[in-house]
């Protein structure tokens, strides 16, 4: 079987604006959780979140490329320039026409949705931008990634709330292992940082208002975040005949869905997609070092989680190290798995694992180790990263170090 | 507003949430007993606030630690009626 791994990586997000700026938060446990800074945030009842700071689109981009790109297309772009950069590739002949783009998002171009929605209804106007539907379409993103690089080959957009780039990750790596492409460009992307995007969260009744302490007792909800992660899933051989930096291999991918409840999860549901990636890439539990959680920091999501990491691993629960990065970069919906993912490969090539921040005391419902506070150096040759969408849908990806 | 209006009102959201009458939601019953759920609750508790243009302090992961007490009929009425004195006296 084909062999699939990661040769560029790249992200923009609340608490690093490229992959070393991220992952250096990730060791010193940086909050990127603060403020909340958008029109009407005085109307919210929800006023934090893990908001890109420091960031001004038209030092990216020119007023051409603005009109067509809303926030999550802009954060797609940012981070896969630094990913295709990374990897050396330029996109040419047979490799041009076979590569594809298959990304993550949940709500697409939300921003230009509550913009243009506010202009015809709010302010009377009869009139909009001629470029609301393609900025605004979820495919948006993943298709100016086609055109900035020449990919030709499959691309699509994945949209299983917060599991979505999860799926998407697990989509090309598919396709690259099944011989359909030696290179994939994959990952994903979220901005609801809008008054409409965090009202409609507001009304679920499961946001904090204070900060995200996923697996803490205390702990009071989720807290959104935005961003995007963008990874080059490339064919091992051809990685390796062409001399590329390789960041970790991705072993195994699974997915299931509960069939029970539009937002409770699923113990079981959560658990089958564990056990599944773990059969498809041929692992013993006993191997697996740390597992990027989901851990929204819900009551609901993280018992059931922590209940579902106890039951496929057993005994060796205790042994591995699990965290939250939602923690410090907030929930970023569709493109959360994609960012977590980085945790993954700093676990796996540096050996430091990613704290859980903000935790302040052990939850008996949530007994296990997950790396309180402070990151942790630590030996992992295979991470494993969860995402459990609402919707019940769940997604599991499996790497190695190589 | 009279606090029999509000128990009416509050009464009638319950029942329509649990899909009874609200001749047959008796005040000690619990939203267990109502056949109401997690999520059955917040779209009750959207309703009360609708309905009497209050704010409900209540976060779902925490339910215990909210002032809001949801132990039955009765402690839900009550806590209603005391978040309209507050909020519209």
């Amino acid at each position: 079987m084909r062999r699939v791994v990661v040769t560029g990586a790249g992200t923009i997000n609340a608490i690093g604006h490229t992959v070393p700026a991220t992952l250096e938060s990730m060791r010193e446990g940086r909050c990127g959780i603060g403020p909340l800074d958008f029109r009407d945030v005085d109307r919210l009842s929800i006023r934090i979140g893990g908001q890109v700071r420091d960031y001004d689109p038209e030092q990216e981009f020119n007023r051409q490329q603005i009109a067509l790109y809303d926030r999550f297309t802009q954060f797609t772009l940012i981070a896969a320039r630094e990913a295709l950069a990374q990897s050396g590739l330029t996109f040419a002949g047979d490799l041009s026409a076979q590569t594809g783009v298959v990304l993550g998002t949940a709500g697409g171009g939300l921003n230009t949705h509550d913009e243009n929605y506010r202009a015809v209804y709010e302010e009377g106007k009869n009139r909009v931008h001629p470029f609301v539907v393609p900025k605004l379409m979820n495919n948006a993103a993943a298709s100016h990634v086609s055109m900035e690089y020449n990919l030709k080959g499959p691309s699509y957009t994945v949209a299983t709330a917060c599991a979505s780039s999860n799926h998407a990750m697990g989509q090309a790596f598919h396709m690259v292992r099944s011989g359909m492409s030696d290179v994939m460009i994959t990952g994903g992307s979220e901005s609801m940082m809008c008054f409409g995007g965090v009202k409609a969260w507001e009304g679920l009744r499961v946001m904090s208002k204070d900060a995200c302490r996923p697996f803490s007792l205390g702990r009071t909800g989720m807290v959104q975040g935005e961003g995007a992660g963008i990874f080059v899933f490339e064919e091992y051989e051809h990685a390796r005949a062409r001399g590329a930096d390789i960041l970790a291999e991705v072993i195994g991918f699974a997915m299931t869905s509960d069939a029970a409840d539009i937002v409770m999860p699923s113990k079981h549901g959560a658990a089958r997609a564990m056990e599944g990636a773990l059969r498809d890439a041929r692992l013993d539990a006993s191997e697996v070092g740390y597992i990027n959680a989901h851990g929204t920091g819900t009551a609901a999501n993280d018992k059931t989680e922590c209940a579902a990491v106890a039951d496929v691993f057993g005994h060796h629960a205790d042994n591995l190290l699990m965290s939250s990065t939602k923690s410090m970069h907030g929930h970023v919906i569709g493109g959360t798995g994609a960012i977590e993912l980085l945790a993954c490969i700093m676990a796996l090539r540096d050996g430091v694992v990613a704290p859980t921040i903000g935790y302040e005391e052990p939850d008996p419902e949530c007994a296990l180790d997950v790396v309180p506070n402070e990151a942790r150096e630590a030996d992992i040759s295979v991470a494993v990263s969860n995402a459990f969408a609402f919707g019940g849908f769940n997604a599991v990806l499996a790497l190695r170090r190589v | 507003m009279a606090d029999e209006t509000i128990k009416t009102r509050v009464i009638d959201i319950l029942a329509r949430q649990a899909v009874l009458e609200p001749d047959d939601v008796t005040m000690d019953q619990s939203l267990d007993d109502l056949g109401i759920d997690s999520l059955g609750l917040v779209e009750s508790i959207f309703a009360i606030e609708e309905a009497f243009d209050i704010q409900v302090p209540y976060n779902a992961n925490e339910p215990e630690a909210s002032d809001f007490d949801i132990s039955s009929v009765r402690a839900i009425v009550e806590a209603v009626e005391q978040l309209v004195r507050d909020q519209k006296g």
